[in-house]
């Protein structure tokens, strides 16, 4: 089976430059020089924020847009790594707080989070289709009352408070611009860790199984622990996330995991698009826009309604979200390099008929 | 199967059957030993569970079972479903506090959600069929914003619906708790409209069943079911029987919202407690099946209710057992069809 996709895969050649494309270098230069022209304000309360947002959703994408699965759980796996660093970690409840160094509690609490979304995956992976979307926001909603009930392990509906992102190496990362570069250098390892494996044998395998899993099962594959893998992958994703997510709010309670949580991930990963790891990125920063300027535009507290028209306009006018809008604009420029696909997405459609996705 | 003494097994289910409500019986109607009480508190805490899981369940199932018709019949999973009854909550009670008749409310509830649901078909659904994700999608849209719109007309205040005074009181039933001293007999207590509202859940429980198995429109929703090409193939306008099918699935959201409301109380974030328990109830049943609905909220309506009083903090996670229990050893739903 390995032989298939060699043989598809196209040699890379270019500079190193070429191969990580244009488009990328400049994103990241601008997100560095970023903080040097932004407020404080801009630098977290929208630049940090959306870079935790966007992996957020950026673990959904992996899921839905590689591999056809839609997942409301993400929150929960974000959260299991959270109320990890809260419980393991230190914090000023009084509650728990083991005080383990970050060098452990980080890789623990990431790797805790990765086993809970493959058991999530195991679970959901038992029925296929829309089961899978009925069975991970039961997971989701059951997590957050049972974390809302629970006081012996997770403190109750106070939850936990007083956490805060280490210092080393002589910085304090719970300051502004430090933080920042914090969430941007786990958001492009993220990105990048996520274009390379979606190029990868594993990352094509999964796509052929998204666009037809019956084949690949035929052709011998095992369908079901690819797309539990996948599970178990996107969880690193989610788990650095609510690491960060805990950091960022200095607290962990129910309600930072609750079911409008689970569906704004959705509704980031949906607004931005699902075809490619961009998206999810696209989508945080505007609903974090919406989210914190809404309150000037429809008045205080409405800002919910105004995200969820904004979601519906999308969901009814472009299933690609704003990235499907920005393909649709460059389709009707004409220019013939729209017309190439990616070298990389050929391979995969000489295996599989590859069948164009609505989301 | 039929080795040795002629027992079939059938016979070893009937026995098995018997067996079973020999005990129940003895449960009920017998005054408990010491050890039984001391291992399930006593006999007056597990009744009121049970009675208290049962009377959950009925609401459950008449949330469930308009979930289930809809995503049996349009594969349309209706994330909206925990905002219709909520919405008709509020209506119960705008109606029922304004008339002063509680009947009313729970009539308009049933009314003004069906015109709800029937819309919802005709103006959303029907513009995306055949694309589940899109539609499951819209779902979540909507309910997101009704979330925010119901917020903003109700606030966050908690209402609970007057209930009438023939419906209010308690009854007591043929279960002795205990025996004082004197030798008198302690009867159970239980409120009485709970007992009504089980009784309503099993009348619509039935209605339903005989609307899907002896009439003409029950036909075609199950041939729906089965094979909505088929169907449509076979000469019906599957778009008026995908309205019905939604008018009631959402009505009965409307009236589950009214009576949740008086019995237990009016406040957001009840949408999302109802959704989930569509959802789990729907897995766990199996999707489309009324039964399924049944003996799914049955179970989940207990182990939830039971579980508060046994181990408090940790019952959800029973309501996750049986989910996960399920899904291993029969994906489809205890009463789905492959």
């Amino acid at each position: 089976m390995s032989e298939l996709l060699t043989a598809a895969r196209p040699r890379l050649d270019g500079t190193f430059l070429e191969r990580i494309g244009l488009g990328n270098i400049a994103l990241v230069i601008f997100l560095v020089i970023y903080p040097a022209v932004a407020s404080e304000f801009f630098i977290v309360q929208i630049g940090a924020y959306s870079l935790i947002w966007g992996m957020l959703a950026l673990s959904l994408m992996i899921l839905a847009g590689y591999g056809g699965m839609v997942s409301m759980a993400q929150i929960s796996i974000a959260g299991v790594a959270g109320y990890t660093v809260a419980i393991f970690g230190m914090n000023h409840t009084g509650v728990h707080g083991f005080g383990w160094p970050f060098w452990i509690l980080v890789p623990f609490a990431v790797l805790l989070a990765a086993l809970v979304a493959g058991l999530i995956g195991l679970i959901s992976n038992r029925t296929e289709g829309i089961y899978t979307i009925m069975i991970t926001l039961a997971v989701a909603t059951g997590f957050f009352y049972f974390t809302q009930q629970n006081y012996a392990l997770f403190n109750g509906h106070s939850g936990f408070a007083g956490i805060e992102a280490p210092k080393f190496w002589g910085i304090n990362w719970r300051a502004p611009v430090p933080f920042y570069y914090l969430c941007l250098g786990c958001a492009v390892l993220s990105y990048a860790a996520v274009l390379y494996a979606s190029r990868s044998a594993y990352g094509l395998t999964l796509q052929a199984v998204r666009d037809n899993a019956r084949r690949m099962r035929a052709l011998g594959y095992d369908v079901t622990r690819h797309k539990v893998v996948a599970y178990f992958y996107s969880g690193l994703i989610a788990g650095l996330g609510g690491v960060l997510l805990v950091w960022f709010n200095g607290r962990i309670s129910p309600g930072t995991i609750d079911v409008s949580a689970a569906i704004n991930v959705l509704v980031i990963a949906v607004i931005g698009g699902m075809r490619h790891p961009i998206g999810p990125f696209l989508g945080a920063v505007v609903v974090v826009l919406i989210q914190t300027f809404a309150i000037d535009v429809v008045g205080a507290e409405r800002y919910n309604t105004l995200i969820g028209l904004v979601f519906l306009l999308i969901v009814f006018a472009s299933p690609d979200g704003i990235l499907g809008l920005w393909e649709k604009a460059k389709l009707r420029a004409p220019r013939e390099q729209v017309f190439q696909l990616d070298p990389l997405r050929a391979g995969v459609m000489s295996i599989t008929n590859r069948r164009k996705r609505n989301i | 199967m039929l080795a040795g003494g002629g027992f079939s097994r059938r016979h070893v289910w009937i026995l098995a059957a018997l067996v079973g409500a020999a005990v129940v019986a003895w449960l009920i109607f017998a005054i408990w030993p010491a050890w039984l009480s001391a291992a399930l508190i006593s006999k007056r805490a597990f009744f009121s569970a049970v009675l208290n899981g049962l009377t959950l369940s009925g609401l459950y199932f008449l949330v469930a079972s308009g979930f289930t018709l809809v995503f049996g019949l349009m594969r349309n999973v209706n994330l909206a479903h925990g905002s219709l009854y909520l919405l008709g909550a509020y209506i119960g009670y705008e109606v029922t506090s304004r008339t002063g008749y509680w009947l009313f409310g729970v009539a308009a509830g049933f009314a003004v959600l069906a015109v709800i649901g029937v819309a919802m078909q005709v103006f959303v659904f029907r513009h995306l069929e055949g694309d589940d994700l899109r539609q499951t999608l819209v779902t979540l849209g909507i309910s997101i914003v009704a979330a925010d719109l119901m917020l903003a007309v109700w606030t966050g205040t908690t209402y609970q619906i007057p209930i009438p005074s023939w419906l209010d009181g308690a009854v007591t039933l043929p279960i002795v708790t205990a025996v004082r001293a004197n030798g008198e007999l302690i009867f159970l207590r239980y409120t009485f409209f709970r007992l009504v509202v089980l009784a309503t859940a099993i009348v619509i429980g039935i209605g339903l069943w005989f609307m899907l198995n002896r009439t003409r429109v029950g036909m075609m929703i199950r041939a729906g079911v089965d094979d909505r090409a088929m169907l449509s193939a076979s000469g019906i306008n599957v778009h008026a029987v995908f309205a019905i099918v939604f008018a009631v699935g959402a009505g009965l959201a409307g009236i589950a919202g009214v009576i949740g409301g008086s019995v237990l109380s009016v406040a957001p974030g009840e949408d999302v407690r109802y959704l989930l328990a569509s959802l789990v109830v729907v897995i766990v049943g199996g999707m489309g099946s009324i039964t399924g609905a049944a003996i799914g909220a049955l179970l989940i309506g207990l182990a939830e209710q039971i579980g508060l009083v046994y181990f408090p903090t940790y019952g959800v996670v029973l309501t996750f057992v049986i989910m996960v229990a399920v899904l291993a050893l029969r994906p489809q739903g205890i009463m789905g069809r492959l």
